[in-house]
């Protein structure tokens, strides 16, 4: 039957099984919005086309299926960019699909014409422009393949209007050549036995899990092989929920903002296992004083990822679960006890000086509300958070013990990710209690979204945790560049007001004994809240790591008695920024 | 050190792109690019010359992977092939020298291909070591112009492919996996 190349647009997007799409229309995508209504496929408005892609993302990030977003030509498709730069950087399946100007008229700066194949070749793992109908369902088909085969990412295909307004038959590919080609070499025996030897010959192992362990679904093989090798786990940011935090082996984050007793355990090892992760420099420290004692082992998807930052002394290149599925009936069962012993003792160490046992007297810390968020949620939120101080605190003090609950941008770091991407992950999963946490300079950046979630009557519990400054620059300033507080001061508007403009209920919370009180009231009315916290305005994230030191060169965590309360509420901020 | 490696990429509009865009994001150093028709209608064959001092050629090899119109790769630096450079030097030469000249290239199966009054364009094919020697003793000549082209590379023997899997099997033991 024949059909337009709207249609096929749309053909695909039911075959692919897509339930929600995000966008925003325009001129040069009108044909496939057009055809939309024909399709069982919810689409949500967003306010901004960045606002699309995060949410596309979020939705790929709590279902682990593919997200989709839409955007016109030129502006349209450049306020993706930011969104398909944080898909790739941390590995997102997202399909993004753009229109373009008419294929006639390629090539010579016509009305909202922009070169998004161009632009985003380096943020995308590929991405195809369509001029000829016959070409648009291959390239869809391809861009769903390409998207969730290997190392996922995301796939731009940019449609020419006239493509969506051509005629053709409608048949679909039978295999997609490019993808198969892509399969992964094979595991070698010799390999999996070396790596066996390699266990067995160590008395300091330790798992350094990633994204990975989400990503390939190896979640309970990872903890089989724990156990049963008694090795400890540490985990990336965006491993977070890939390993229950409170299982005895779980040693928490690692890395730039991991605790004390974790990157020292990395820097004693004998053995590093790096399950699905990539030794991105916020993970290493300085790459020539990074674990200098220790064997590793490097098991990865993605080839050009195995030996690109550190060397290792074995790369297993395969999917993390089916690597795992193999290597654990060759490992022996044992348990390092000397060295959990001594690991335990920095633990121990870390939790004399741990923030959640600090009084609070009379100030508000942004730890003690997300730890208190988490105690209210009984742990059971998927937590989507923002770029900045609260994002580091939510990985210490928000314990993850499911995967897919802590959704954030990890490599990017792109401030304003929280509420789209909630938006997105809301939708994929509307079962699950979608809670939000973001600073007061992040939320800004895409508060617009408020309008999107009111539209869709999303039940999602918002946190904005307001210290009145770019916390982590002023952080950075604080440490490293003499106090300067540089362009980090922020004004921002009244939050609870804002919130009653787009019709939703908020409270301003300012003391720790109201958090969970508050916490809980939202949490039994159904429907979208906002909490406005108002924090101390200079604390600062500990341990930290300086960029580029050595891993075990660390600011520790000062045994201090807190400061005197500051004031840091929108208004106090206002008054500080007009003076 | 450089090493050489054979891509076979889709003939497709951007192709070239994808791949130098890589390059140039990754900061990898490629030498010399050479790209044109191969034996299959559809398909074209690039030559790279890559510095791997910083970075080792199986990660650049991996990242060529990595581009969907690149449809396989090979690192032929240790593999024995021919390898092959043409080049165009316009060398000043006034009227007597010529017969001088053409001694010395004929020494390095050159030849003179266009001649002026007071220059001459030598064409030269041969490895690229080959060619830098030439360039160098027609250098205090006074070279106007020169282009190289830069390397092409072929494995010998009968099939490059089947030499190629050949190095692969000596230590292949697959593990059946599920999938």
């Amino acid at each position: 039957m024949k059909k337009t190349g709207a249609q096929i647009v749309w053909e695909c997007l039911v075959r692919e099984g897509v339930d929600t799409v995000f966008g925003y229309p325009g001129g040069a995508i009108l044909p496939i919005y057009d055809a939309m209504t024909e399709y069982p496929i919810h689409h949500v408005l967003v306010r901004h086309e960045q606002g699309a892609a995060h949410a596309a993302d979020g939705y790929a990030r709590a279902s682990g299926r593919i997200g989709v977003a839409l955007g016109t030509s030129g502006p349209g498709a450049t306020n993706l960019v930011t969104g398909i730069a944080t898909a790739m950087l941390d590995s997102i399946p997202v399909v993004f699909i753009t229109g373009q100007v008419p294929s006639k008229v390629l090539g010579t700066d016509a009305f909202q014409e922009a070169d998004i194949v161009g632009i985003t070749m380096p943020i995308t793992k590929h991405n195809v422009l369509v001029t000829q109908i016959e070409d648009l369902a291959p390239a869809l088909v391809e861009a769903f393949q390409i998207a969730r085969s290997g190392r996922p990412g995301p796939v731009l295909v940019d449609v020419c209007k006239d493509v969506q307004q051509a005629t053709t038959e409608l048949r679909w590919p039978e295999t997609v050549e490019s993808t198969r080609r892509r399969s992964l070499p094979q595991l070698k025996r010799s390999d999996l036995r070396k790596a066996a030897d390699l266990i067995a010959g160590a008395r300091r192992p330790l798992i350094l899990a990633g994204h990975g362990v989400i990503e390939s679904g190896a979640t309970q093989v990872l903890q089989a092989f724990a156990e049963k090798t008694g090795t400890p786990v540490a985990l990336t940011l965006l491993g977070l929920g890939g390993f229950p935090r409170s299982h005895p082996l779980c040693l928490g984050m690692m890395g730039m903002h991991g605790e004390a007793y974790v990157n020292t355990a990395i820097q004693e090892a004998d053995l590093l296992l790096a399950f699905g992760m990539r030794f991105d420099d916020r993970v290493t420290g300085n790459l020539k004083n990074y674990a200098p004692g220790s064997k590793k082992i490097h098991v990865e998807i993605d080839v050009s990822e195995i030996g690109k930052n550190v060397p290792v002394d074995l790369g297993l290149a395969g999917d993390l679960k089916q690597v795992l599925e193999a290597l654990l009936p060759s490992v022996e069962a044992r348990a390092n006890e000397p060295w959990m012993a001594r690991i335990e003792e920095g633990r121990n160490d870390t939790r004399s000086r741990d923030i959640v046992h600090r009084e609070s007297g009379d100030a508000l810390y942004a730890a003690h509300v997300i730890h208190d968020i988490w105690r209210a949620t009984k742990g059971g939120a998927v937590v989507v958070s923002d770029v900045g101080q609260h994002q580091m605190f939510e990985a210490q003090y928000f314990p993850h013990e499911a995967p897919r609950t802590l959704l954030t941008s990890g490599g990017l770091g792109t401030m304003g990710f929280a509420l789209p991407a909630a938006i997105g992950a809301k939708l994929a999963r509307p079962e699950a209690e979608v809670w939000v946490v973001a600073g007061d300079g992040g939320f800004q950046m895409t508060q617009c979204e408020l309008a999107t979630l009111m539209q869709e009557k999303l039940d999602i519990k918002i946190a904005i945790i307001d210290n009145g400054y770019l916390g982590m620059v002023r952080q950075w300033q604080e440490f490293f560049y003499n106090r300067r507080y540089a362009a980090t001061p922020l004004l921002s508007p009244d939050f609870v007001k804002l919130a009653a403009a787009y019709g939703l209920p908020a409270h301003r919370v300012d003391a720790r004994a109201d958090v969970i009180p508050t916490v809980e009231r939202v949490r039994s009315q159904p429907g979208p809240a906002l909490l406005h916290f108002v924090v101390q305005a200079e604390e600062a994230v500990y341990p930290m790591v300086p960029a580029g030191a050595d891993l075990q060169s660390m600011i520790r965590r000062p045994h201090e008695t807190p400061p005197e309360k500051t004031d840091a509420s929108g208004a106090a901020g206002a008054t500080e920024v007009a003076a | 050190m450089k090493h050489t490696l054979i891509a076979s990429v889709q003939d497709q509009p951007g192709v070239l792109v994808r791949v130098m865009g890589m390059f140039r994001r990754r900061a990898f150093n490629v030498e010399s690019l050479t790209v044109g028709h191969s034996e299959t209608a559809g398909v074209s064959r690039m030559t790279f010359v890559v510095d791997t001092s910083r970075i080792s050629s199986r990660i650049v090899e991996a990242n060529l992977r990595k581009l969907v119109p690149v449809l396989d790769v090979h690192d032929v630096t240790h593999v024995p092939t021919v390898s092959r450079e043409l080049a165009l030097i316009r060398v000043k030469c006034a009227e007597g020298e010529r017969s001088q000249v053409n001694d010395l290239i004929s020494i390095f199966r050159a030849r003179i291909v266009d001649v002026s009054t007071d220059t001459v364009i030598v064409e030269i094919t041969g490895d690229p070591e080959k060619v830098d020697g030439l360039v160098e003793l027609l250098r205090p000549r006074g070279i106007v112009e020169m282009v190289r082209t830069g390397k092409v590379a072929m494995t010998r023997g009968a099939s490059a492919r089947r030499a190629l899997a050949h190095e692969h099997e000596a230590d292949a033991d697959p593990l059946e996996l599920a999938s």
